[in-house]
């Protein structure tokens, strides 16, 4: 087991790359969850508003760049490894990069909803749009329950018949 | 300002799913109907397991049979399905390849659920991980999903094995 734990110690250094194997700490997506359901629920308080907008369009970018081009790319996973991380002990463990990665994936899919339905004025849509993410977001930052992950079978059964 | 209320609702909701998912993730429960997944008959009357045996019994899933074929432990196997973007299947997956090597002719086999979707649908695998118990004859008694304790899974070991856990060469 110890052995196991400094074998992936060693890939510490490899955050920077995003290759399916990659190994990250597991406290930096659970940060990033915890700042996601702060960001979120003030998106619901201020729905309908512009600066409820901006909020949405601000994490829609933010689960863009962490879906699309890796987690060494959100901004909350940059603040965690320059500011928090280096305060803290090393991690106790290292996790794979692709369910975090993927989690950013389905946040990104529910926000994108969000934002268009509240550019267009929708915003009963917009409100359950959001509220899906908050819970999901919540979920991760509280349990480290990764819902998108968990519903991910149940799609792969869905989609490919 | 009913923003709030949504807010407040969605983290209460959330809470108790978040509780719930805790407490049931990883329990091993017992099969309600076991089922056969090795296509081995079922053994004879001498069997230790006789009384199990007047479960009613499914007939063998096809698909599964293959993938089983020869990695059958001698006394029971544990089926892991995995799948990409699970967080948990490699934690349950170094608990049950260390209880492998400690009890033996036990067997782990771990199967890419991705890999595998006909046979995900026929035994109804919803998320990953899941474990299956299979006892000596390949049939289904146990299944857990979510994470499993060690402890537990040496304890649900001891009720498929005949003998028991005084059996173990621990």
């Amino acid at each position: 087991m110890s052995s196991d734990v400094t074998k992936s110690d060693v890939l510490t250094g490899a955050d920077l790359d995003c290759s399916p194997r990659t190994q990250v700490d597991p406290r930096g997506p659970r940060f990033g969850a915890a700042v996601t359901t702060i960001v979120l629920a003030l998106a619901l308080i201020f729905a309908g508003s512009t600066f409820g907008t901006v909020l949405i369009a601000w994490q829609t970018l933010v689960f863009a760049l962490g879906a699309i081009v890796g987690l060494q790319a959100q901004p909350y996973g940059i603040f965690f490894r320059s500011v928090i991380k280096p305060r803290l002990s090393p991690p106790a463990e290292l996790e794979d990069a692709a369910p975090p990665r993927f989690a950013q994936a389905v946040g990104l899919a529910f926000l994108v909803v969000a934002l268009v339905a509240a550019l267009l004025g929708a915003t009963v849509v917009a409100t359950v749009a959001v509220a899906f993410a908050l819970a999901a977001a919540f979920l991760n930052a509280a349990f480290g329950f990764c819902l998108g992950c968990e519903m991910y079978l149940l799609g792969q059964r869905l989609l490919h018949r | 300002m009913s923003g709030v209320w949504i807010v407040i609702g969605v983290l209460i909701a959330a809470t108790a799913f978040g509780f719930w998912n805790r407490w049931s993730s990883g329990r091993i429960k017992q099969t309600a109907v076991p089922r056969g997944l090795s296509g081995i008959t079922p053994a004879s009357d001498d069997d230790p397991l006789a009384d199990i045996e007047s479960d009613p019994v499914a007939a063998p899933v096809g698909a599964l049979v293959t993938v089983l074929d020869g990695r059958l432990g001698e006394r029971a196997t544990m089926v892991q399905f995995s799948s990409a973007f699970c967080q948990p299947c490699r934690a349950t997956r170094r608990i049950l390849e260390e209880v492998a090597t400690m009890v033996s002719g036990v067997s782990h086999v771990e199967i890419d659920a991705e890999d595998h979707l006909d046979l995900v649908r026929a035994l109804d695998i919803r998320r990953t991980p899941t474990v299956l118990f299979l006892d000596a004859q390949g049939i289904q008694r146990k299944h857990a999903s979510g994470l499993p304790r060690k402890a537990d899974v040496i304890a649900a070991l001891g009720e498929i094995i005949p003998g028991g856990p005084e059996d173990f060469a621990i």
